[in-house]
């Protein structure tokens, strides 16, 4: 992929697609100050682009102690609160970064000044205030929700299919909900208003889901190494079909393939970021609710009903929870990889399986997670952008190998 | 707690069954492999719904019963677990609280202490931060009856208990269960074993109830020959328990006769008396 295709493909913040009628961030400075800043000049950005990245996956949960070693465990409620501040910062520090670099200190008073306006009366304005709150800030939230609704349905359906190895990328949901949002979109039909793109791309993931789940059952079991082959299957072909419908459509009416297959937050408007996060939040809450029987189905269909786990319902609930999530996800961010993998096992390692603790912790490291991914993919290759799940890919392949070769190493499933 | 069950029928599997289980009492299911036990056990704890007919604890049809309910009245120890728990020990045992905690429930010191205790009766103690897939099958049976145990049920349901364990454990699982006092529902391969630690053995075969009643009237040569297809000698101790004795050699064979007990042909060659209804010596 060159970087020119790249830049059109996903709509980058230098304004290589302005046409599209996203604001663009050269765009909006060009438009309203003669673009004294656009376009980065060299040695303009006092940060270095990877040291965010390099900070990005180790908050994920690096320093993990020996499982066997209880006592010396921060709180959860520490824990919470410590990641819940890391994210507070990251956010602010995520949205100065980018082609043009604003300090952390004028971002924190511009979103001070805009959310809170008696206790920060005066601001800077310009067309920096337009990049960090109208292109940067939506984007960068968006990046937050997006990683914590991955991460939250990472945990849930590796307990709930009992598969160390769930991930809606890698057993096909994120590519039936890309499908089902194309196929709206070419057919150029909203029927449910700006809630069509989202449930379609829901509709998508479940008939994902179900396609996947039938073909991996035997004997009334999922069995877990026909559901990864199973959805490696219908991934590969739910993408091919997306890929075909995209490049054989005129340019402009759906996304490009490369967003639907390795996902990307440029362009993102504040329009694209209410129903996700009321979804991912909704769903967290949910998922933490049920956390118990989540535990619960550990032990086996058998174990988990006689524990009082309803286990049939219980888990059509959660796959319907499940793909809601994903559809709104992959609509406004694509088919972003690895994260869902990645992130509920990084913090097993440091916290322990117990979903009560992993879910709202893994949401927030998801969120923190694929901010400073996002702020990677925006740095490195300045002007352009890198797809996010390129980034992804890079860091969890190889979470992917190392879980593969510890089952194996558990013996025959 | 009674258990009570009224002619129950599932698929092909399980015909026409009525089984009481007398409150306090072990009532051991006995039977050849296919014969429905695990089947029937199923209905009980709620897991299959019978085609027809009913299963009444204390009255109360299970499958009107919401299942969180009979969970907190109602541990099983199933056949079937999952092997490849990373969890550990103490985690597992504390799973069987979830039927009563709330959802956002932590466990209090009450509760705590209950899974400390529950660990230190099946002697697992010492394995308590072992990630659960790290056990051999033996231990894994005694911490899910640990589990079961801290479920603390008025019906306690255990399928083939004892298939993994060796003879002091088996014989420590089956006095740790009579001591409790509550309610239990066992299937057992082990005829010798089922007539020491029951108080009454139901038969089935082909999913119907063939026999039914204490111990001594059940365990018969007649039953072994009509059910099982073996033909055994069975005599009586001094405790007025069965002895079975399996002669390997045909009649006019050659082999060494080989005593076994019950359905674990090549065991330990004694037919050792087995006395459960001790209390646990702790």
């Amino acid at each position: 992929m060159t970087s020119s295709e790249t830049g059109t493909e996903t709509r980058t913040e230098a304004g290589a697609e302005s046409g599209t009628g996203t604001r663009t961030e050269a765009g909006a400075e060009s438009g309203a100050e003669s673009g004294t800043e656009s376009q980065a000049p060299p040695g303009s950005s006092a940060r270095h682009p990877t040291a965010p990245s390099a900070r990005g996956p180790s908050s994920g949960g690096s320093a993990a102690p020996p499982r066997a070693a209880g006592g010396r465990r921060l709180a959860f409620p520490a824990v919470l609160v410590l990641l819940a501040a890391l994210l507070g910062v990251s956010l602010v520090a995520a949205v100065g970064l980018g082609p043009v670099s604003i300090p952390f200190a004028d971002v924190a008073r511009m979103l001070g000044h805009r959310l809170l306006p008696w206790l920060v009366p005066q601001a800077p304005g310009g067309p920096r205030a337009v990049i960090v709150l109208d292109i940067r800030f939506p984007r960068v939230l968006l990046g937050a929700v997006v990683g914590a609704g991955l991460a939250v349905v990472g945990a849930v359906l590796q307990a709930v299919l009992r598969n160390p190895l769930a991930d809606p990328y890698i057993i096909g949901a994120s590519s039936g909900a890309s499908l089902g949002a194309v196929l709206v979109m070419l057919a150029g039909l909203s029927p449910f208003g700006p809630l069509s793109l989202p449930l379609s791309a829901f509709a998508g993931a479940m008939a994902a889901f179900a396609l996947v789940l039938a073909l991996s059952r035997r004997g009334g079991q999922v069995a877990p190494a026909r559901l990864i082959l199973a959805g490696v299957a219908v991934a590969a072909l739910t993408e091919a079909v997306t890929s075909y419908i995209v490049l054989t459509t005129p340019e402009k009416e759906v996304r490009s393939a490369l967003f639907w297959s390795l996902g990307g937050l440029s362009g993102t408007q504040w329009r694209d970021v209410g129903v996700p996060a009321l979804v991912v939040a909704a769903a967290a809450a949910w998922a933490v609710s049920r956390a118990g029987p989540l535990n619960a189905l550990a032990l086996g269909d058998e174990g988990a009903t006689s524990l009082g786990v309803e286990v049939d319902r219980l888990r059509l609930w959660l796959i319907v929870v499940c793909a809601l999530v994903i559809g709104t996800v992959v609509a406004v961010s694509g088919g972003i990889g690895f994260v869902a993998l990645m992130v509920p096992h990084a913090v097993r390692l440091a916290s322990g399986g117990d979903n009560r603790r992993l879910i709202p912790i893994g949401a927030l490291a998801g969120a923190l997670l694929l901010v400073w991914v996002d702020v990677a993919a925006r740095m490195l290759n300045r002007p352009d952008e890198i797809p996010i799940g390129v980034i992804t890919a890079v860091l969890g392949s190889p979470f992917f190998l190392m879980l593969l070769v510890r089952a194996d190493r558990r013996g025959p499933r | 707690m009674n258990v009570d069950v009224q002619g129950v029928h599932w698929l092909h599997v399980l015909r026409d069954v009525s089984l009481t289980a007398g409150s306090g009492r072990v009532t051991g299911l006995i039977g050849p492999n296919g014969s429905g036990k695990s089947s029937l056990l199923r209905c009980v704890y709620r897991r299959i719904r019978p085609d027809r007919g009913r299963v009444l604890i204390d009255g109360a049809d299970v499958w009107r019963t919401p299942a969180r309910e009979v969970a907190r009245q109602v541990a099983v120890v199933a056949q079937d677990t999952p092997a490849d728990l990373d969890d550990s020990v103490e985690h597992v045992v504390a799973l069987g609280r979830i039927p009563h905690l709330g959802a956002l429930g932590r466990l209090s010191a009450a509760e705590r202490e209950l899974v400390a205790e529950a660990m230190e009766m099946c002697e697992i103690t010492g394995l308590a931060r072992r990630p659960f897939a790290t056990l051999s099958g033996g231990e894994r049976q005694r911490v899910q009856l640990a589990r079961a145990l801290v479920q603390q049920p008025r019906l306690l349901i255990l399928d083939e208990p004892t298939n993994h364990l060796d003879p002091r454990h088996q014989v420590d699982l089956l006095r740790l269960v009579r001591a409790l006092g509550v309610t239990v529902l066992v299937t057992l391969h082990d005829l010798q074993l089922a007539a020491a630690a029951c108080d009454r053995l139901v038969v089935l075969d082909g999913g119907a109830v063939v026999a039914d009643g204490p111990v001594a009237r059940v365990v018969t040569e007649d039953l072994l020959r009509a059910v099982y297809r073996v033909e055994a000698e069975v005599g009586h101790g001094s405790d007025g328990l069965p002895r079975i004795f399996l002669p390997l050699r045909r009649p006019g064979g050659t082999a060494p006769a080989v005593a076994a007990r019950g359905g674990a042909a090549g065991g330990t060659g004694h037919a050792g008396t087995y006395d459960v209804s001790r209390e646990p010596a702790s």
